[in-house]
């Protein structure tokens, strides 16, 4: 349903505009939201999309543009006045505080510090109500450190609801949520429309985006490019709109497995929390990974992946079990696992991926500068390493480099360079002096928060590494990703890892199951 | 009011951050110089001149820039690794301490070695005896996570009454009219005069040196490599494979034997023997020179000399206008202040967030 005319904008935002130094995040935007419905903002990271709700919520003061609520201009910078006007914001990264329950988190900031009572009666009352009228039962006793990340979710929702919001901001909301919650979380949001709240959903997931909304706003490059309905949208045609050109992802072309060494060889591998009692963080893990072979490690974040990619780095050691690689025992250091062929892409590129401050060339070298190519006698050779980065610039098409060349600080680089560079250092330095292929890869989310094309581009380097016999792991929590690249699929949860079957064998709703604990096997192979 | 990171920090402003810190030190003094009674523009001029306006004032300024220059970069380049001694005072201390029992009289002569044998050796004790007492604070930061703040300023108080018991027992010198100071050095491992009628000794020579070794080493070699990328981002570089507990290890060891060194360099370049008041804090002070110039060894040289200047200057300030000398130490730890506050605004920039 377009909002024409009927209904009064519940929200309308005009020419709304925010500079960042030369860098111009948000340019003329204007855009009305009516009561009642789902407005979608698509957009790639650094599209504008972020900037433009911190602005609505009272975060950033946009430079030029007035926002509005209900016909009333609302005060900028000021996230109580967002708050008190009825716009609520669910953050992709929670906050709640874990230590405090339920209601205590939901009543947080609402009561005023002079009255000599709390209403937590009625305060409880009210949250029993929200929840039954919008399908979002919690349990306001619980604390929230233990619930599930749907469950948080929930409650940031209600946060927003008890506080009166009537125009709601979903930052990414299915990032963290398995397919079966991202339906019950649908069904949520269906409810809420029905009673008249308006929402503004912001994702990069075309799927989810022609499925909630109504109306689709594509922005790019700071700009609102079109309102789309979402009737009579298609996917092809809003990725080209999002990333201004067609994007063709590749796919994996199915290949028989190549038989011998297994590339990858993980069994019974068990790691504890500091050695202590508790569930192991990993129990009891089997993996085998052929050369050319992609295996993919699907599951919901937290249920260990994180740690099976540590031992698979060099970075942890395991209390039990085996781990070979290319048919060779490693000493749990990464310096060890690089030497021995393994190229690592870890999760968090800016923490864990680069050294921000250190120059690009420097990055480029970090994990094998102690090489005699690279270091004589304690001494780095300056060019050498130099003339290595510059080849790697261009093999692996890192840009952003023009201005101070091979001597900027990494993190000057956008997320989808840093990763070329990551992926180029590891390559290469598996691979030695030329382009031999690594035995092993491992790939941490490899396109997490990349925008489509840096995704394209990971996702092709992968697939010729594949191609040309390096076995590889991929760890991620993007289903879309998964069946895009993996020969086998395996599902984490609780630190243990299901049985690796074949991609073809898996379905969305089966391997949603299994990320939520239920039956370890594809649903297609039981049925 | 609130504080944004500024997307890429100019170069102006890195430049002018320590400037305008200095600026703002001096403005801060200058109210309790004027509380103090004194003309203010007359005190800042006989504080410059007294620093630096004449032979003597530059000679004494020297002098007194030596030890800073070891201490300051000592924690220059722990600081760089994230290794946070605080602990160089102790360090120092204990140097001067091993210089005097390896090169000092004992029993009326002392050791009977050669100079040019004694020498190394006693700047090696020194040395080495300023890393050993870092490196337990190192390994216990690296292997337990203790905080290294608490333990290296905790030892400066262990070492300081250990020197105490020192000067009052074994090293006590039996000539000193019942004053706890060492035995004195041997007049051949004393460090010769680098301008005549003046204080200042070949030690300077060496601390610059030093400063040039030391900027060397973290620009050119591996390990420099290594420092750099493990203060910056210690879990990048873990996971890039290099060696971190290695590396804190080697730092504290090299930041150690750095202030180990500025002892023995006092004590052999001037006084010949240990008291327990050789430094006037210049184990602290070596932070201020380090934060000063932004962890750079040569510019912990320039930072050295200034905060030397204003100690050197401050005196005759005092003797003229009767500002108490205390106003050099207000000034070097405002300094500090205001150089921290410089750097937080080249990262971040200062938005008014409410209109009206």
């Amino acid at each position: 349903m377009p909002a024409d005319s009927d209904p009064p904008p519940v929200l309308r935002l005009r020419g709304i505009t925010k500079r960042f130094g030369p860098l111009l995040a948000n340019d003329d935007i204007s855009l009305d939201l009516a009561p009642g419905e789902v407005l979608a903002l698509l957009g790639e990271n650094g599209a504008g999309k972020s900037t433009l709700v911190s602005i609505l919520f009272g975060h950033y003061m946009a430079d030029a543009g007035t926002i509005e609520v209900d016909g009333r201009p609302l005060p900028p910078g000021q996230p109580r006045a967002a708050l008190d006007a009825g716009i609520g914001m669910v953050h992709q990264h929670f906050t709640l505080a874990d230590n405090l329950n339920v209601l205590d988190n939901v009543m947080l900031g609402t009561e005023s510090l002079l009255s000599p009572f709390s209403r937590r009666g009625a305060a409880r009352r009210r949250l029993i109500e929200l929840g039954a009228r919008f399908g979002l039962a919690v349990d306001p006793q619980a604390r929230v450190a233990t619930l599930s990340v749907g469950e948080r979710q929930r409650v940031e929702i209600l946060k927003a609801l008890y506080r009166g919001a009537r125009v709601l901001i979903l930052d990414e909301p299915t990032a963290v949520l398995t397919p079966q919650e991202s339906e019950t979380l649908f069904d949520t949001l269906r409810q809420m429309v029905d009673a008249g709240l308006a929402i503004i959903f912001i994702s990069h997931k075309l799927d989810e985006v022609l499925r909630v909304s109504q109306r689709i706003a594509v922005l790019r490059a700071g700009r609102l490019l079109a309102v789309l309905p979402a009737a009579g949208a298609d996917k092809p045609l809003l990725a080209e709109a999002m990333v201004g050109r067609a994007i063709e992802m590749p796919r994996r072309v199915p290949a028989p497995p190549r038989t011998g060494t297994p590339a990858c060889e993980l069994r019974g591998a068990t790691v504890r929390a500091n050695a202590g009692p508790g569930r192991p963080l990993l129990e009891g893990v089997t993996l085998s990974v052929q050369p050319g072979e992609i295996v993919a490690v699907a599951g919901v974040s937290g249920n260990g992946q994180a740690v099976l990619a540590e031992v698979l780095c060099g970075q942890r050691a395991l209390h039990a079990g085996s781990l070979h690689v290319a048919g060779q025992a490693l000493p749990p250091r990464p310096r060890a696992f690089v030497d021995a062929g393994v190229a690592r892409v870890p999760e968090d590129r800016h923490a864990v991926g680069v050294v921000g401050d250190l120059a690009l060339w420097e990055n480029a070298v970090l994990e094998r500068y102690h090489r005699p190519a690279y270091a004589r006698l304690g001494v780095v050779k300056r060019g050498a390493a130099i003339a290595d980065a510059r080849a790697l610039v261009e093999r692996f098409d890192v840009r952003g480099t023009e201005a101070a060349g091979l001597h900027t600080p990494a993190r000057r680089l956008s997320g989808g360079n840093m990763q070329k560079l990551i992926l180029g250092r590891a390559l290469m330095a598996a691979g030695g002096e030329g382009a031999v292929t690594p035995p092993l890869i491992v790939a941490n989310q490899p396109t997490w928060g990349l925008d489509v094309g840096a995704v394209a581009y990971v996702h092709r380097q992968l697939l010729a590494a594949a191609a040309a016999g390096s076995g590889i792991v991929l760890v991620s929590e993007d289903l879309e990703e998964v069946f895009a690249l993996a020969d086998r699929i395996a599902v984490m949860h609780a630190g243990r890892l299901g049985e690796a079957h074949p991609a073809h064998a898996w379905t969305p709703a089966s391997i949603g199951l299994a990320m939520a604990g239920g039956a370890p096997r594809p649903a297609a192979a039981a049925a | 009011m609130r504080l944004e990171r500024r997307t890429t920090p100019s170069r102006a402003a890195l430049l002018l951050a320590p400037v305008a810190a200095i600026a703002g030190t001096l403005l801060v003094a200058s109210l309790l110089v004027a509380w103090a009674g004194a003309p203010v523009a007359r005190a800042y001029a006989l504080l410059l001149e007294g620093g630096f306006g004449s032979r003597f004032a530059i000679t004494e300024t020297l002098t007194r820039a030596t030890p800073l220059i070891l201490t300051g970069l000592a924690a220059a380049v722990a600081f760089r690794a994230r290794l946070f001694n605080i602990g160089g005072e102790g360090q120092l201390y204990l140097g001067a301490l091993a210089a005097v029992a390896v090169g000092g009289m004992h029993g009326g002569a002392g050791f009977a070695l050669p100079a040019w044998l004694l020498f190394p050796a006693m700047m090696a004790a020194a040395a080495l005896a300023g890393a050993l007492l870092l490196l337990g604070p190192a390994l216990l930061k690296s292997r337990y996570g203790v905080d290294e703040v608490v333990t290296t300023l905790l030892l400066n108080f262990i070492v300081l009454l250990f020197v105490g018991a020192m000067l009052d027992g074994p090293m006590k010198d039996p000539s000193a009219m019942g004053w706890p100071q060492s035995v004195a050095l041997q007049e051949p491992l004393q460090l010769g005069r680098l301008v005549e009628r003046s204080r200042v000794h070949t030690g300077l020579l060496g601390a610059l040196a030093l400063a040039v070794l030391l900027w060397a080493l973290l620009a050119f070699t591996t390990l420099g490599f290594e420092i750099r990328a493990v203060g910056a981002n210690a879990r990048a570089a873990a996971f890039a494979g290099m060696p971190v507990t290695a590396v804190t290890v080697k730092v504290a060891l090299l930041s150690g034997a750095l202030a180990g060194l500025a002892g023995a360099v006092e004590v052999a370049g001037r006084a010949g023997y240990v008291t327990l008041d050789m430094s006037p804090g210049y184990g602290y002070s070596g932070i201020v020179i380090a934060m000063l110039a932004a962890l750079h060894p040569l510019a912990v040289v320039a930072a050295a000399v200034f905060v030397a200047g204003i100690l050197v200057g401050a005196d005759s300030m005092s003797r003229t206008v009767g500002v108490p000398t205390y106003i050099a130490d207000v000034i070097v730890a405002t300094a500090l202040i205001a150089v921290l506050v410089a750097t937080l605004f080249t990262q971040y920039r200062v938005r008014r967030a409410v209109a009206k």
